[in-house]
């Protein structure tokens, strides 16, 4: 493995690094990372974000202070062991450090991606203010990425076979985080698939070029090394329902996600070029369709794509659209920056791709022209008025303020709730708002005995770190339950 | 010892396969969990291969106890193409159901089913169950010509009467699966309910020729779908003004609610890919097989 100087770097866990800085020097500059070139990547799907090599995550490692009172593993919705695995990485024992956030973490490679840590771990880090944070995020990716390309993993040992069996509905970060723990415990653990691919929003929602299939696969495949059973293409609610899975099953964990979309409920949704963001971002990563015809999958966007929301679905909408070379992006949002519910990174990393982001601007109608097809979308201006119940000004379209913009396709991203069908087929199950299943917050038992649900099956659409934690949590109630069941 | 129903050996092996026509096969296909659950009306999700496209196709037969399910799949694209070039032993990559809401099976009295092209395999366990179910059956099966017509004799085991059409007359009466359903009508038969399925253009006919007359009518609906679980939103249809997901909601929708109109048109919208795609593909296998 050679790093970005030519050096190579594939040692294992020797001690390798000459003139390595002492730690703590927490006044070495911060190291956020390289990135792809904003111009190179508009026309691939190759990931932006670029790994430090060893010597930039032991220098970057170096400027930790190895807190006592541990403020970063604190704020980390998973509980990684933070500063014990960037210790582990100044020592240049990365495999050691992998194993360390497995304790209580299975996804580093994952959560090294896709988690905002700028809200949880670096937020909390006592160099914030005065030297800027220690690049936990990134040092937590290298770890992964670094042990996975030089061999360095060891699964983590899992406990004798209780003779209990637990089922996982759904394969996203929610189910795999529980049934990651749950397998760890001496469990026999199946997670069950509607789709083709594991990985839930893993591998249909969030693109490539923020998370490489690779990589999920290959966490995917050590959940299989561990004794954890995948089974893909069967859809809880329809091919096996849950009343048929206790057959089966001691205990039930449903992290199903937030599978339904939300319409625009505007007139012309039905046009040709009008996606739902599930679909658009299923197209483009699930099936590959930025391949055809080498994949199968067509997609179809023309000359002037228009993405609507403020959302991390919507910032990934517009990116993976300009990745597919139209003249223009543009994004409608009808608060401003300041309220974006998408990280601050990401909206960044949309503009310097060339990504147009129209602020306090909504679609009110879309028309099309006699085959169907979209042709421009009717938008009007909003102004920002009091807070609403979610504590965000509310936006009020300004009389008057119409016009049109020219689009060939539209992709919707306001949202999603969760896909009703396993309510509907489960008798006494309650849910709540848009569909959400209704739990114990405590244990997340749901009103049906010993079966549990977390993640966006219960949140709504929130994110896949939130989804990993209930998983965890849940997968401890349920060891609990299982614990008394053996008296 | 009881059999692991969630066991993956020999998951979409191919255990049978038959040509009905140039270019219609029917596949029996391995998968138990489907076959287990099956009713009439429910469809599967088929990939052919890595990087394959998700088929939504209509189930014909299931056979529980051998752990099988019966599709038949007319070549079209690229991708019905590719599977029908598979054989015995063969295996797809991903099948997965079943999907879909079934159809509601009652007693109407007489169940007119209308049937075209490769939708004439897709009627037959929707006309079974509703025979099942003590209903008197009337089938009338359309096809362009002679080698497309399909499983009549499977059609004529359960129903009570029979017509078939033809566009060039060479089996049955030349004309259109609606000349047939008004001679009936005009002979006075008395049809409480219909079941159509076929091209967009004729199930939107049945539903005009019945709406005059007040006969429910109810057509399977073909959009383009993606996931077939839900989830896209894709195969969005216009029924009593209202968007209703085909996947889920569907496939059975009553025809004289249905927007037949922009689902021909939300149909259309891949078709210079569809072209592409194949044209790449039969020249790929031209230059293989030295074939052509």
């Amino acid at each position: 493995m050679l790093n970005h100087k030519g050096r190579d770097f594939s040692y294992g866990d020797a001690e390798v690094m000459e003139n390595k800085p002492k730690k703590p020097t927490p006044s070495i500059k911060r190291n956020t990372g390289r990135h792809q070139d904003p111009v190179a990547r508009r026309g691939n799907f190759e990931e932006v974000a670029l790994g430090f090599d060893l010597e930039e995550a032991v220098t970057e490692a170096a400027r930790c202070l190895g807190c006592k009172t541990r403020p970063c593993e604190l704020a980390c919705p998973v509980n990684i062991r933070i500063p014990e695995f960037v210790d582990l990485v100044y020592k240049e024992k990365v495999g050691e450090a992998a194993s360390k956030i497995f304790e209580t973490s299975l996804f580093p490679a994952i959560c090294g991606r896709v988690c905002p840590q700028e809200t949880y771990c670096e937020l909390a880090c006592v160099l914030k203010d005065k030297f800027g944070p220690v690049s936990i995020g990134r040092l937590e990716r290298f770890t992964a990425d670094y042990a996975r390309k030089n061999g360095l993993i060891t699964p983590p040992p899992c406990a004798p076979d209780s003779g209990f069996k637990v089922a996982c509905v759904g394969s996203g970060p929610s189910s795999l985080a529980a049934a990651a723990e749950l397998r760890k415990l001496g469990h026999a653990v199946t997670v069950f698939e509607a789709l083709h691919e594991f990985g839930g929003v893993l591998s249909y929602g969030i693109p490539t070029f923020r998370l490489p299939r690779e990589v999920v696969r290959f966490e995917v495949e050590m959940l299989k090394k561990m004794g954890v059973r995948l089974l893909k293409n069967v859809m809880i609610g329809k091919s096996v329902t849950i009343e048929e899975l206790k057959k089966d099953f001691d205990i039930i964990y449903i992290g199903s996600g937030a599978g339904l979309p939300t319409p625009l409920n505007a007139p012309g949704e039905s046009l040709v070029g009008v996606y739902s963001s599930n679909e658009f971002l299923t197209r483009i990563n699930l099936m590959q369709a930025f391949k055809f015809p080498v994949t199968d999958t067509p997609y179809y966007i023309g000359r002037k794509v228009v993405v609507v929301g403020g959302g991390n679905t919507a910032i990934d909408s517009t990116r993976c659209a300009q990745r597919l070379g139209p003249d223009s992006v543009t994004l409608l949002y009808r608060r401003t920056r300041a309220e974006m519910p998408a990280r601050a990174e990401e909206v960044e990393n949309a503009i310097e791709e060339g990504v147009k982001i129209e602020f306090l601007t909504a679609p009110v109608a879309l028309e099309g022209d006699e085959a169907g097809r979209l042709k421009r979308v009717k938008c009007v201006r909003m102004e920002l008025g009091e807070p609403d119940a979610s504590g965000r000004r509310k936006a009020l379209p300004k009389q008057g303020s119409e016009f049109y913009i020219e689009a060939d396709s539209l992709v919707v991203a306001i949202g999603q709730s969760p896909n009703p069908i396993i309510q509907r087929t489960t008798a006494g199950l309650d849910a709540g708002k848009a569909g959400c299943i209704l739990i114990n917050e405590a244990t997340h038992a749901t009103s049906c005995e010993d079966i549990y649900a977390g993640g966006d099956v219960v949140r709504g659409g929130a994110t896949a770190l939130l989804a990993m934690k209930d998983g965890k949590a849940a997968a401890k109630a349920i060891h609990e339950r299982l614990s008394l069941k053996r008296k | 010892m009881t059999r692991d129903i969630y066991s993956t050996e020999g998951l979409y092996r191919i255990t049978e396969k038959e040509d009905i026509s140039p270019v219609i096969s029917r596949h029996v296909i391995y998968a138990p969990l489907i076959a287990a659950k099956a009713k009439a009306g429910h469809f599967v999700i088929l990939r052919a291969r890595e990087g394959g496209e998700r088929i939504p196709v209509t189930l014909v037969d299931w056979n529980p106890e051998q752990g099988t399910v019966t599709v038949i799949i007319q070549a079209i694209g690229k991708s019905t193409t590719a599977i029908n070039a598979f054989r015995q032993g063969d295996s797809f990559s991903d099948v997965a159901g079943p999907l879909g809401t079934p159809v509601e099976i009652k007693k109407y009295g007489t169940v007119l089913g209308v049937g075209g092209g490769v939708g004439i395999a897709e009627l037959f366990p929707i006309a079974r169950a509703f025979k099942e179910a003590g209903n008197r059956i009337v089938s009338i099966l359309g096809a362009r010509s002679k080698d497309l017509l399909i499983l009549e004799k499977a059609i004529e085991g359960i129903s009570d009467k029979v017509l078939v059409t033809t566009d060039d007359g060479s089996a049955g009466k030349k004309g259109l699966v609606t000349d047939a359903m008004k001679e009936l009508y005009a002979a006075g038969e008395k049809i409480d309910a219909i079941f159509t399925i076929g091209p967009i253009m004729m199930m939107k006919f049945v539903g005009e020729t019945s709406r005059p007359r007040g006969t429910p009518t109810f057509a399977s609906l073909n959009p383009i779908m993606l996931d077939g679980t839900g989830m896209c939103g894709g195969c969005r249809v216009e029924v009593g003004g209202k968007p209703r997901f085909a996947c889920v909601d569907g496939p059975m929708f009553d025809a004289h609610q249905t927007n037949f109109d922009q689902l021909m048109k939300r149909t259309a919208a891949y078709r210079e890919h569809e072209k592409a795609s194949l044209d790449r593909y039969a020249k790929d296998h031209e230059c293989k097989i030295g074939l052509h």
